[in-house]
């Protein structure tokens, strides 16, 4: 059986969502608490669930990439684990560096919760091989700081590895952009492709009852290969 | 005892979405004379040494390790 941790520090408020959409698709979960110094031996798939981890003080993502179990996640990623950062999470994997860019305040200052359309930009990695390229899927934003930001270079290369997953569109694709992200970017990964961030909330789409299930299809993915 | 005043600021070229909305009130208050507005924030540090240079090289690592994100911020570092 597929196990998936979900890393929880003060103020994660997506783990139990997050649990219960994995446990939907049937794979096994465990909650680390910050304070471990390891993380489960077992684990096929590792996610920093969203919410506000330490109030999001200083800067979102900031205080907790010093949590004693992120040295673990550091290790864990650089033997080639499978790492996902939804929201929050994704904002503590860039302040510790394991994937480029930063998130700033959202442009229009407001904080953003509302459902989105996403275009899969590349499904050339392990994430989203089992969405078509140019698929575009209806999954919740609601973010303050998912304003991503990376510089000319930085972006130049995340085209030519082909590390931009998702873009904000709307529901035909075309880009829309709700943030002011550098070209409208939703989600990256990293060189090697096994780290993935990505704003929007795939485990709150699971459930055609509550607006999309859209999540449904990306989460299968992340938890195949 | 030496305190450290650490001024963090995004980075030129960096859009400031709150410096432009502090901006456009400003104008809307009729304080014509503003040419531009960047909003940081600031970070005051009383620390236990009297050691100047070691002090500028405590905070200049707290700058890079956690207090700035360097990759849309800049920081400077005044000691008292």
């Amino acid at each position: 059986m597929t196990k998936v941790t979900i890393l929880q520090f003060p103020g994660t408020n997506c783990e139990y969502d997050t649990e219960y959409a994995f446990k939907k698709l049937g794979a096994q979960t465990e909650i680390v608490w910050h304070k471990s110094e390891s993380i489960p031996s077992d684990t096929n798939l590792l996610v920093v669930a969203g919410g506000f981890s330490y109030g999001d003080y200083l800067r979102s993502g900031a205080i907790a990439k010093f949590s004693p179990v992120m040295k673990a996640v550091s290790e864990y990623a650089q033997n080639g684990g499978k790492v996902l950062g939804i929201c929050n999470g994704f904002q503590v994997l860039t302040e510790a560096g394991l994937l480029p860019g930063a998130l700033k305040r959202n442009d229009g200052l407001h904080f953003i919760s509302k459902h989105h359309h996403l275009k899969v930009t590349n499904n050339d990695n392990i994430f989203l091989e089992n969405l078509a390229q140019g698929d575009v899927i209806n999954i919740p934003i609601a973010h303050h700081d998912g304003n991503y930001f990376i510089d000319s270079e930085g972006l130049q290369e995340l085209h030519d590895n082909n590390q931009i997953l998702l873009n904000y569109t709307d529901k035909d694709g075309n880009l829309q952009n709700p943030n002011g992200s550098v070209e409208s970017i939703a989600g990256v990964c990293n060189k090697e492709k096994n780290i993935f961030g990505l704003m929007p909330h795939p485990e709150r789409a699971m459930e055609l009852l509550l607006g999309s299930d859209d999540g449904v299809k990306m989460l299968e993915g992340f938890l195949a290969s | 005892m030496i305190t450290a005043i650490v001024n963090i600021s995004l980075k030129a070229g960096v859009l400031d979405s709150q410096g432009k909305a502090v901006h456009h009130a400003l104008d809307s208050l009729h304080f014509s004379g503003v040419e531009d507005v960047r909003v940081g924030k600031q970070i005051v540090l009383k620390l236990n040494t009297d050691n100047k240079e070691e002090a500028m090289k405590d905070v200049t690592k707290m700058c890079e390790d956690i207090l700035a994100n360097t990759v849309i911020e800049d920081y400077s570092i005044e000691l008292l």
